[in-house]
């Protein structure tokens, strides 16, 4: 009867700071596929911590002596609020800091780009011995300060506002289940604090094009009473932007591509009711104008149940077996 | 619960069509994109008498005689436009209205734009050394150039100061001969550009573009598929445009390619080729700086690479000679074991930890790094912009560009001097807790570049368009303070550098002060 809970797990890999900043960090829209229950919502703090020594200079693997190794830090809040059985609204908020630990260059920190997101569960049908539900997930992000893009690697985000629209399917046999997403990103082109700026040809602006991104996520695992367990693989691809150039400094219009291997776990305790604990790792197995991150976080959430009368709902897609 | 799904579909309708926008607003315009046509206040006919910066005459190179206007040859040449304009595309339009904005400003343009693509530091060999760009094999990795601020300098002074003198000697033909425009002897030619008064042989903007094309190929010999596409189309658009005829094309081609040798001539003999200097130079300039008792310069790259352009303070200047250039050189920093110098260190320090987004903003605005058209581009830009709104004759514009750019070549030479000299450890070196807002140069600190640069381009500009001279000032002193706020100079890097690059752009202002073209 506790099984909704499970909705707080992976709004925290929500926002990713994919990358260390090198890929967007905005517009991982919430992707499990699991909801929280009505007038229940699930809030914690979560940190993370990302740092890769080799990139992808284009397609050529490279490290840099004179960045060494790049890390960054997250500090956020995230939160799931149930406003129906069907419906979620979830929200992000992170706090970022970079650093490099080799060469002369300055570290940043700041907020970075707030996200929210309206989950919406209209499918939930049983087929063969298992579970179908289906979800269409929209999301905005924008920069919540007025943080600088330009300073890759060590800018904390690239401030482009996006929506994303997310379309997933959740399927569940036993203790089992398959969960695979897509997502298209519009991003809106952004303002830099140079007035002229080179990509494969010139530009006399301080205005950057975004190029739009194609998301996918695949996950499957152990999902049963107190314990989620599973394996992720996901895509993230930019749809246009230019490579790095040789011994070049990256740009926030670059192709950013990368393809991520991870794990993620989550367990609710008894006591106290309410509370869960999550943690998750990820390893960038292929990628394009990115650092090959290795990436870490982990988080509290707790659930307030602002339901008078029944102190604890059961969420109805969570009909388990 | 049954609302929900007939409130989420107009949500995600009104999501849908607020995207809408957004997906087509993706190209961002430059702010010179769709530039009126030039239509200069004065035409300048005179220009034939102005001082050239190395022809010894506006003469000194011969243009044939041209054609009567009346003979078969010329008809034709009057058929070939009425033929394109018969059936003009959008693209020769479009061709066409991008040229017409000027010809010195749109060549400035371009070379900014090469500038940007080769502003590239190589990359190490496995050795840990650093190859070196082949001007002979330009396109092998790393290619050629490294165009760095010192060699960007000398490329738009030397592309500038080429256009100048060519335009001069083709205002004394145009004078000389006085042929008309082509709508000015048959009233049918259409013109897409506005109509003047300059007799049109030799063209003013096939002169500028021959210049161009033959500087190019000595500055940037591996981009010559570029170049060469740009200079047929600029040469195509006159014609489309009605604005020249086939020979007063060819005719102001040719002179700006022979005025331009003569540059070439100079440039392969300024000393710039061997700006890079040797191990021994490398080596010298550490021994000389610690036999004074001082803490040298060391690169703080990994792998160590060498200083940028260590010899380039040798190159020839072009608005005074070699002995003048070393009495610019200013005198000597705080010693690296003073108090003085500590206290500098410790105000950076200051400075980059307290990096508020203002000091963020002003660095980068003014940072003109890796991948940028330089400091000297960026004033170039700045100038451009300025000198679109003063109406002038192309000549004029290039007049005034080649003061500038001499002025900014002249600055990178006594710059380059002075770190080179005195070989003065950045901030960062005396303390590594600095850490810097934007890439930090690999050449010695005192005098800030920027510094220099900005003071030189400030007072230049300010002499020609003084209604803007309090504006120039604070950018200079702004892009001055930008290099403290980033934690690369020191404060006396900086003051020393903006007063230094005033007394070169004085240079220059003296020179346009007597050089015949008035104000």
């Amino acid at each position: 009867m506790t099984k909704f809970w499970k909705a707080c797990f992976q709004c925290c890999l929500a926002l990713f700071i994919l990358l260390a900043a090198l890929v967007p960090a905005a517009a991982q829209t919430e992707i499990d596929g699991i909801m929280m229950t009505k007038n229940n919502f699930c809030v914690g703090p979560m940190y993370g911590y990302s740092s890769w020594k080799s990139y992808w200079e284009g397609t050529r693997k490279r490290e840099n002596l004179n960045l060494g190794r790049v890390s960054t830090e997250m500090f956020s809040v995230m939160g799931n609020y149930g406003i129906s059985n069907k419906l979620n609204i979830l929200f992000a908020v992170p706090y970022i800091k970079t650093k490099a630990s080799a060469g002369t260059l300055h570290g940043v920190e700041g907020i970075q780009d707030g996200s929210l997101w309206v989950k919406w569960m209209p499918i939930e049908k049983s087929i063969g011995k298992g579970n179908l539900t289906a979800y269409g997930i929209a999301g905005v992000s924008a920069p919540l300060s007025n943080y600088v893009a330009d300073f890759l690697p060590l800018s904390i985000g690239l401030r482009s506002k996006s929506l994303s629209l997310r379309v997933m399917g959740d399927y569940q046999v036993g203790k089992i289940f398959v969960t695979a997403s897509g997502t298209y990103i519009f991003r809106d082109n952004i303002k830099i604090d140079r007035d002229a700026y080179y990509t494969t040809e010139m530009h006399y602006t301080n205005k950057v094009s975004m190029p739009d991104a194609l998301s996918f996520n695949l996950r499957t695992g152990y999902r049963y009473a107190n314990l989620i367990a599973e394996a992720v693989l996901d895509n993230w691809t930019t749809l246009g932007g230019f490579d790095i150039t040789r011994n070049n400094m990256p740009f926030p219009s670059n192709r950013m591509n990368a393809t991520r291997l991870g794990v993620n776990m989550k367990y609710e305790l008894n006591i106290p009711r309410g509370l869960s604990i999550v943690a998750s790792g990820n390893y960038v197995i292929a990628g394009r104008n990115v650092g090959q991150a290795t990436t870490v976080n982990g988080g509290l959430f707790y659930i307030i149940n602002f339901n008078k009368k029944q102190p604890t709902t059961t969420s109805p897609k969570q009909s388990q077996p | 619960m049954k609302k929900l799904p007939l409130y989420i579909s107009i949500l995600l309708l009104l999501v849908t069509a607020g995207m809408i926008p957004f997906a087509c607003s993706k190209n961002e315009s430059g702010r010179t994109d769709d530039l009126p046509a030039l239509q200069p206040d004065k035409t300048d006919l005179d220009a034939g008498s102005w001082k050239p910066i190395l022809l010894t005459s506006a003469n000194e190179f011969p243009v044939s005689t041209p054609v009567a206007t009346t003979t078969p040859e010329y008809i034709a040449q009057l058929n070939e436009i009425k033929s394109w304009q018969a059936s003009l595309t959008d693209n020769e339009r479009n061709i066409v209205k991008y040229w017409s904005a000027g010809a010195v400003l749109r060549w400035n343009e371009i070379l900014r734009e090469l500038v940007a693509k080769h502003n590239l530091p190589p990359y190490q060999n496995d050795d840990g050394t650093y190859p070196v760009p082949n001007a002979s094999n330009p396109l092998a990795y790393p290619q050629f150039p490294f165009a760095n601020p010192p060699y960007a300098a000398r490329a738009y002074a030397y592309v500038s100061a080429a256009q100048y003198d060519a335009l001069v000697a083709a205002h004394y033909y145009k004078k000389l001969f006085n042929r008309p425009a082509p709508y000015k002897v048959d009233a049918t030619i259409n013109t897409l550009v506005p109509q003047t008064d300059l007799p049109s042989y030799p063209s003013e903007d096939a002169v500028v573009v021959g210049a161009a094309v033959e500087m190019l190929k000595l500055l940037f010999p591996g981009d010559q598929d570029l170049i060469q596409q740009k200079a047929e189309e600029h040469k195509r658009a006159r014609i489309i445009a009605g604005a020249n005829v086939r020979s007063d094309i060819e005719a102001g081609e040719a002179l700006g390619k022979a005025v331009a040798q003569k540059f070439v001539a100079r440039a392969r003999t300024d000393r710039a080729g061997a700006a890079g200097g040797t191990q021994a130079d490398w080596t010298k300039f550490e021994t000389d700086c610690m036999a004074r008792g001082e803490t040298p310069w060391y690169s703080q790259e990994l792998p160590k690479r060498p200083p940028m352009l260590p010899m380039f303070g040798k190159v020839k200047a072009f608005l005074f000679d070699s002995l003048t250039a070393i009495s610019l050189r200013p005198g000597p920093p705080p010693l690296t074991g003073s108090a003085k110098m500590k206290e500098e260190t410790d105000e950076i320090l200051k400075l980059v930890n307290d990096d508020s987004r203002e000091n963020y903003r002003i660095v980068h605005f003014w940072a003109d790094g890796v991948g940028t058209s330089t400091p000297p581009g960026h004033w170039d830009a700045i100038a451009a912009e300025d000198f679109i709104k003063q109406h002038y004759s192309e000549v004029r514009w290039a007049r005034n560009m080649a003061l500038l750019n001499m002025a900014l070549m002249d600055a990178a030479i006594v710059c380059w001097d002075a770190k080179f000299f005195y070989f003065n450890p950045r901030p960062s070196q005396m303390n590594p807790k600095i850490k810097t807002l934007t890439g930090l140069p690999n050449f010695p600190s005192y005098i800030s570049g920027h510094s220099t640069f900005s003071g030189a381009a400030a007072t230049v500009l300010s002499h020609l368009v003084p209604g803007r001279a309090g504006a120039y000032d604070a950018m200079a002193r702004e892009a001055s303070l930008s290099r403290m706020l980033a934690g690369i100079h020191y404060r006396a890097d900086c003051e020393m550098g903006l007063e230094c690059g005033k007394n070169i752009g004085n240079y220059a202002v003296q020179r346009a002060k007597t050089d015949g073209a008035g104000d």
